[in-house]
């Protein structure tokens, strides 16, 4: 019987069997951020151990960070400064690279992974951090862990994990005009439900997912926690060997070679067997736009608020009617007549090059409605500046968006920036929690093109009307 | 880590089902970078009168003279459920709770508690309730006793039981396999460089 491709990374790296399904597994990269990665370190240290391979961990400055220009180690949040010293000090001690406030290669960890060529296909990375999953759009296996594991595996190079299951999501034919790999993800999330791929390590496949640039990729990979899922992964291509190739820490030389001649074989076999294996045609994915205050709460843009009924499979009627009250919503509403009071592009699952490109392409020579407050947050200090070079900071500025330095920013409210109570914010995140954003915040997640769009528009809006419409 | 062999007290009754990580330490508790100074967060929203403020509830279980000291804790169903944070089972260490008996655990939750130093037990909760006077907790003979007469047994995977009665944590455990994970990368280097020729600069 064949493998799929996460057997094949999986069986490299087992150390061990430690019995009850439980393996001791390799990992080859570990990440680490100023709110989770200090206290891992120092408690490490302060129980008398020590950092296995320093050389193959990485800290960044991204949670608490300020985004707003002129930052420092001060931060809104009160006791910021705290953790920012600590995963300092505790990064110096260790010996392991930090990339600070004021480096060039500074930001949102799942950003900069990708960007300088940590995550590499095959390899296993573990970070902190739910959203790790992003990562496995690269063809490695990366996922999240908690505070524990992340010592355990700075002190031993290894984790004691209980291997997943399987689960292959495949979507068929075309994407239509207008669709974006975030759209994509909110669909997947409403049709399989939060907890609809809990204990599976989720593979995407087919050709609409083939067809996504790397990034697009990154953004489909980065809600895989949405469903609960273990990770995501999609095995890795051309595309993806591209990507990588002369990134500041991805192989060079002959290892190039060497190294790209063994992720070619990183694929599911046709053969392989999948625990679960279910398809979606790519066609009938709608842009989406969320209602309520979980990501599977989510409908077309063109729609109504669903009805009850609509979502009873899903949700009982106690959880429906808490998410229509908190969010200020009535069922049958249509969904992109909704106003807003701001607009946020930003977090690691759109705030890189092409998002804001696209983003910026709606914008150009267009204002935001005046009683919106809208914020664009790049991923990654890189990120930034080619964006600066390519002049996209103006359009952003021009058309009334704040244009910030990179982290996760409003994002998730930690205790410092945050939007209002009861302000409706459309947002490029992934999270649509109560209290996400801020005290009483009400968070409509969508894609990039959509935020844009209602910014501009002062209420929910399809971006597909826009990109149809001349700009006067 | 302090090893469990017997924990011997008054068993603190907060039998409701569901208790979460959140309710166990609110997110507004959790304002260091460390793992301690937890303990005064616990169970803050019902503990204290007011949202961040440190007047005790007179109402609340654990501000009564009776349960003062005591390091059993009885609970509901599906304790520990909610967001994955660890610092839950950090503030019940601090506390000092070294027993958490529930009709059933969040396993992300009751595996936290394993790897701090806490005994989870899986037990109905009502008849140990009703002992009037101490339990004593046996891990090694994975029994449960009152004082004034009853016993209950209980399980736990071998592994978890070593580690609580030897005060290891997992890392211990791996460490052990030190110069297996060691013989492993050697051999791992030569079949892929680049994971390893990484300068940290
Ligand atoms: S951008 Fe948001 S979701 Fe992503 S790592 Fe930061 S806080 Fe988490």
């Amino acid at each position: 019987m064949g493998q799929t491709a996460f057997e094949k990374i999986w069986n490299a790296h087992r150390v061990a069997e430690l019995g009850d399904g439980t393996d001791l597994i390799l990992v080859d990269r570990v990440l680490l951020h100023e709110r989770t990665g200090g206290v891992a370190l120092k408690s490490l240290a302060d129980s008398g151990r020590q950092v296995n391979d320093p050389a193959q961990v990485f800290a960044t400055m991204d949670h608490i960070v300020d985004t707003l220009p002129n930052r420092s180690d001060y931060t809104i949040m009160p006791t910021g400064r705290d953790f920012i010293l600590a995963t300092r000090e505790a990064s110096e001690a260790a010996g392991i690279t930090l990339f600070d406030l004021h480096d060039p290669r500074q930001g949102i960890v799942h950003v900069i992974s990708p960007e300088l060529g940590i995550i590499l296909p095959g390899a296993t990375l573990v970070c902190p951090d739910s959203h790790t999953c992003s990562q496995g759009a690269l063809g490695g296996l990366a996922w999240g862990i908690g505070s524990s594991e992340a010592e355990h595996v700075l002190a031993t190079s290894t984790l004691r994990v209980n291997k997943p299951k399987t689960m292959r999501v495949t979507i068929t034919g075309k994407l239509s005009p207008g669709v974006t790999a975030k759209d994509l993800a909110l669909y997947i999330i409403s049709e399989v439900g939060s907890a609809g791929a809990v204990g599976h390590l989720l593979e995407y496949a087919g050709e609409a997912v083939s067809d996504l640039e790397v990034e697009a990729r990154l953004t489909l990979c980065n809600m895989a926690t949405e469903l609960g899922a273990f990770t995501a992964f999609i095995a890795p291509d051309e595309k993806v060997f591209s990507y990588l190739k002369g990134r500041d820490y991805a192989p060079k030389g002959a290892e190039w070679d060497l190294a790209v001649s063994q992720w070619k074989e990183i694929f599911s076999d046709d053969d392989a067997v999948f625990d679960r294996d279910i398809t979606i045609a790519g066609e009938d994915v709608p842009p989406m736009v969320s209602w309520g205050v979980s990501p599977q709460q989510a409908a077309p843009i063109d729609g109504p608020v669903p009805q009850f009924e609509d979502v009873s499979s899903r949700d009982s009627r106690e959880i429906y009617d808490r998410a229509l009250s908190y969010m200020a919503l009535e069922a049958g509403l249509p969904l992109s007549a909704v106003p807003i009071d701001a607009a946020f592009i930003g977090s690691c699952t759109n705030s890189r090059m092409s998002d804001l490109r696209r983003a910026a392409a709606l914008l150009k020579g267009r204002k935001v409605a005046p009683h919106v407050k809208a914020i664009c947050v790049p991923g990654s200090t890189a990120v930034k500046k080619r964006a600066e070079e390519e002049g996209l900071d103006k359009i952003f500025l021009e058309a009334g968006f704040e244009w910030r330095e990179s982290g996760c920013s409003m994002c998730f409210f930690a205790g410092g920036e945050s939007f209002g109570a009861e302000e409706r914010v459309v947002t490029s995140t992934n999270r649509n929690f109560e209290s996400r954003q801020g005290p009483k915040t009400r968070s409509h997640l969508a894609s990039p093109e959509t935020v844009a769009a209602s910014a501009i528009f002062g209420h929910i809006a399809d971006a597909r009307l826009l990109a149809k419409e001349s700009v006067q | 880590m302090k090893p469990i062999r017997q924990v011997t007290s008054r068993a603190i009754p907060l039998i409701v089902n569901n208790i979460d990580t959140d309710l166990i330490i609110p997110s507004r508790e959790m304002k260091s970078v460390s793992k301690t100074g937890l303990s005064d967060g616990l169970f803050a929203g019902w503990r204290y009168t007011e949202v961040g403020g440190r007047d005790p509830n007179p109402d609340f279980v654990l501000n009564g003279p009776t349960y003062t000291g005591a390091e059993i804790l009885l609970t509901g169903d599906n304790m520990g459920c909610g967001s994955s944070r660890e610092h839950a089972a950090w503030a019940l260490a601090e506390y000092g709770i070294r027993v958490v008996i529930a009709r059933s655990f969040n396993p992300i939750f009751r595996g936290n508690c394993i790897r701090n130093g806490i005994l989870p037990i899986k037990a109905d909760p009502e008849p140990l309730a009703a002992c009037e006077g101490e339990l004593t907790v046996d891990l090694e003979a994975l029994l449960i006793s009152c004082d004034g007469g009853g016993q209950w047994a209980f399980g736990l995977e071998t592994e978890a039981r070593d580690m609580l009665l030897e005060g290891l944590d997992p890392i211990d455990l791996t460490l052990k396999r030190a110069a297996e994970i060691a013989a492993f990368r050697e051999t791992d280097r030569t079949a892929r460089p680049w994971i390893y020729n990484l300068k940290a600069d």
